[in-house]
């Protein structure tokens, strides 16, 4: 038995097989699928879902929701993204866990509203004043936009904090054939597993003293600066500290091979094609598909560059991945692959640039 | 035996023993005493109130209660009021916001008012920024002296209460710091069942008063100077957000919309190798349907499909293109770089098939709905036209037609694989209508 869906329709099962029950967000192309499915959804199911005012409002909703004890989503593009930044940051000091989907357009500005690219890899990144981490997942395929969902909502909840599922507007809106189950839909999802005690919610039975300033451990202001110092190094250890855990990879390493070549989310698919055609003629060529971009996975990349000369990152953007891999390929080759015309990298083009 | 009466003992005060930061004579002091003073007779739990603080001087005040806080980010506490009141209901939400907030978040103000949510909004109004040094706010009346207007402010103040009247708000009330029934009113907003916003007018002792000389009586003038009206404007009933959102949800059908349609390949397609077309029509014209059909009819046939859609951000006009790959083994590159087939549906999807026509494999097939040209040697187009079909079929399934009739003249799926895929993308009549044509379009000459 087989399925014909599209990314979003993969995301919206995976937040509410993860027990979402909270989305707000604001109409913009390529995300307003996942907020028409959410309408549509959760309020039969005694969940929330709202159009607010603007992205600012959508994001701000999510928390207030959060904090009072729901699991909330949210999604968006570029120009959302931007309204998100300050609300981000709140969701960062205040250790809300929350799962953001950045639908990923053409940029700067309304750049291309219905054409895909991988140009916000960096902003989720440094999307907010301080440079705190956050983590951010980047869905390769549909069955990995389920299964990063689900992991989206488990993370947020372990390190408390925002997590990205960074697709773009190919994934979400392109349909494919996959197995039954590959994207849930079958059966009754599994719990997700909380390895954190849950968050002590506004109107539960202890006062919770929720703040966006910087501030002591029973929630009041602080200038203090061995607390300050103290908080300051616990949001950014909490996921540091875990990267290991964060860390998720799909590597087809290849023993002799010479050449690696890297890439993430709908680039993934080119690339996957590429390698098995370069294999074919008698290449070897390792190929790593990073789903955990933020933190960088540097073990398994590690483990990857160990006796490549030459590695290929292909991404649509100007080399934004690129930079990270350079940081930690030593005297290696590290060589581009991109695209900013709007259009995907086919896997004519990789194989090109592998072999 | 009777169960033993429940005693229960109201609090005698919300706040706690933490003195307040505030300047001598400033206004937030008096008002959150009196906001104490309303929480005390209405005597509810404070694990049920929460106090939404903005920024500035006004958005310390949660530190002094012992309720819920939250304390966010400037002119956004509406947002996260509204948050905590969707997802808890049972909670008595209550925002501190300075008149710096109404400005920046003029929005989720309108908003809100227009909601009707369960929401109190306490504006601490001292018409300038205290905490930054005293710079002019929405609130700021015309020719006041701020630090960012020396020589007199030039805008007209924002009637907050006018405003959230004009926008909905079902209690809105203007009072003074100094205001001997200030507690009270505090009381009724919070009581009140709807949005409840309480416009009071206070000194900044810090800037704003002493440069205006704006003291206790000059504030009550400067009301009766703009024109404000003062005291309760307006109190309404209306139906509050929540119990409607609520009573809505229990309406709505709880028929999902993503739950699986799985497939079960039933037919074969003699395809062995992938195989990419392009579908080059017009906005409107169904090409998404079409798209569909064929993809479904190929996975009923033990292929697997993908389909890529391209369009402008023009809605019922413009192109609309889809790019298909059918294949015996999953597809992970749904792109179409060089097409194995090419059909033009419409003179909108001429322009875009042009780049595709420059990039055919070898071999490659020319379709075209009767009466385009294509920029292609004509000898190659292979021309459909369905309206030779014996009735005329309606303009909706047109594309569905042509894409049917191809996919016969190229083998990709079986007749009765593209009838029963046919038969889910809509009318099942009008869709039987349709392959019927194509059966008769794949076998014309």
């Amino acid at each position: 038995m087989r399925e014909f869906i599209d990314g979003s329709t993969a995301i919206v099962r995976g937040a509410l097989d993860s027990g979402c029950d909270f989305f707000a967000g604001y109409p913009i192309t390529p995300a307003s699928p996942i907020l028409m499915a959410m309408m549509r959804e959760l309020p039969p199911r005694g969940g929330v879902a709202i159009q607010a005012e603007d992205e600012i409002a959508s994001i701000g909703m999510c928390i207030g929701a959060v904090m009072a004890g729901a699991r909330a989503l949210t999604a968006t593009s570029g120009p959302g993204m931007s309204l998100y930044s300050e609300n981000l940051g709140l969701a960062i000091m205040g250790e809300v866990p929350l799962v953001v989907v950045d639908v990923q357009r053409l940029g700067p500005a309304t750049g291309g509203a219905t054409t895909v690219a991988q140009g916000d890899v960096q902003f989720v990144r440094w999307g907010t004043s301080g440079g705190f981490p956050i983590i951010a997942l980047a869905p390769s395929s549909i069955a990995d936009c389920y299964r990063l969902t689900r992991r989206a909502f488990e993370l947020a909840e372990r390190f408390r904090c925002p997590v990205f599922l960074v697709s773009d507007k190919e994934l979400n809106l392109t349909t494919n054939t996959i197995e039954a189950g590959e994207a849930g839909g079958v059966g009754t999802p599994t719990a997700s597993a909380h390895a954190v005690p849950a968050l002590a919610p506004v109107g539960g039975d202890d006062l919770v003293r929720f703040t966006g300033s910087t501030h002591d451990e029973r929630g009041f202001l602080t200038k203090d600066p061995r607390k300050v110092e103290r908080l300051n190094l616990h949001l950014a250890a909490k996921i540091e500290q875990h990267r290991d855990e964060i860390e998720l990879v799909e590597a087809d390493l290849v023993p002799q091979a010479r050449t690696l070549v890297i890439s993430y989310g709908v680039t993934a698919g080119g690339q996957r094609e590429a390698v098995r055609a370069a294999r074919r003629t008698g290449h070897a060529v390792s190929s790593l598909v990073i789903q955990s971009l933020w933190p960088v996975p540097e073990r398994a990349l590690a483990s990857a560059l160990h006796g490549i000369e030459r590695v290929v990152v292909a991404e649509l953007n100007q080399g934004q991945y690129l930079r990270e891999i350079e940081k930690l390929a030593g005297s290696r080759e590290v060589v581009g692959l991109q695209r900013i015309d709007g259009r995907l990298l086919t896997s004519d083009q990789v194989l090109e640039a592998i072999v | 035996m009777s169960p033993a009466p429940v005693t229960v003992t109201p609090l005698s005060t919300y706040r706690n023993d933490t003195p307040y930061p505030f300047c001598p004579g400033c206004g937030h002091g008096p008002i959150l005493d009196r906001l104490n003073e309303a929480l005390v007779a209405l005597g509810r739990d404070p694990h049920e109130i929460v106090l939404v603080s903005d920024i500035g001087c006004s958005g310390l005040s949660d530190q002094y209660f012992d309720t819920h806080a939250f304390h966010g980010l400037h002119g956004r506490s509406l947002t996260y009021a509204t948050g905590l009141k969707l997802a808890r209901p049972s909670l008595t939400v209550i925002v501190i916001m300075g008149d710096g907030g109404t400005g920046i978040g003029g929005a989720h103000l309108l908003a809100a008012a227009r909601r009707n949510l369960d929401l109190t909004v306490l504006v601490f109004n001292n018409f300038n920024f205290g905490m930054t040094g005293g710079q002019h706010s929405a609130t700021t009346p015309a020719g006041a002296l701020t630090s960012t207007t020396p020589g007199g402010h030039l805008e007209r103040p924002l009637d907050l209460c006018a405003t959230a009247v004009a926008s909905g708000a079902t209690y809105v009330c203007r009072a003074t710091s100094f205001d001997a029934d200030l507690g009270r009113r505090i009381g009724e907003a919070v009581a009140h069942p709807g949005f409840a916003l309480l416009d009071i007018w206070e000194p900044c002792t810090a800037y704003f008063a002493p440069r205006n000389r704006l003291g206790k009586k000059a504030t009550t003038e400067l009301m009766a100077s703009l024109g404000f009206e003062r005291g309760l404007m307006h109190q309404s009933e209306a139906p509050e957000y929540g119990a409607v959102y609520r009573a809505a949800a229990r309406g709505v059908s709880a028929a999902t919309s993503v739950a699986s349609t799985l497939i079960e390949p039933r037919f074969r397609s003699s395809l062995t190798r992938p195989f990419r077309l392009v579908l080059a029509g017009a906005a409107g014209g169904r090409v998404g349907t079409a798209a569909h059909m064929l993809c479904r009819a190929a996975i009923l046939s033990d292929l697997f499909a993908a389909e890529r859609r391209d369009y402008p951000v023009t809605v019922k006009t413009g192109y609309s293109l889809a790019e298909v790959v059918l294949s015996p083994a999953p597809i992970e590159d749904a792109t179409v770089a060089a097409a194995d087939a090419l059909v033009v549906l419409s003179p909108e999807g001429r322009a875009q098939a042009a780049p595709y026509l420059s990039r055919l494999v070898s071999g490659a097939r020319i379709f075209a709905l009767a009466g385009i040209e294509l920029t292609a040697d004509e000898r190659r187009v292979e021309r459909l036209d369905p309206s030779a079909a014996p009735r005329k079929l309606p303009s909706d399934v047109i594309a569905t037609t042509m894409v049917a009739a191809v996919a016969l003249r190229l083998e990709l799926a079986p007749l009765a694989a593209l009838r029963a895929a046919a038969e889910g993308e809509g009318d099942p009549a009008r869709m039987s209508a349709a392959i019927d044509a194509a059966e008769r379009l794949a076998s014309a000459p």
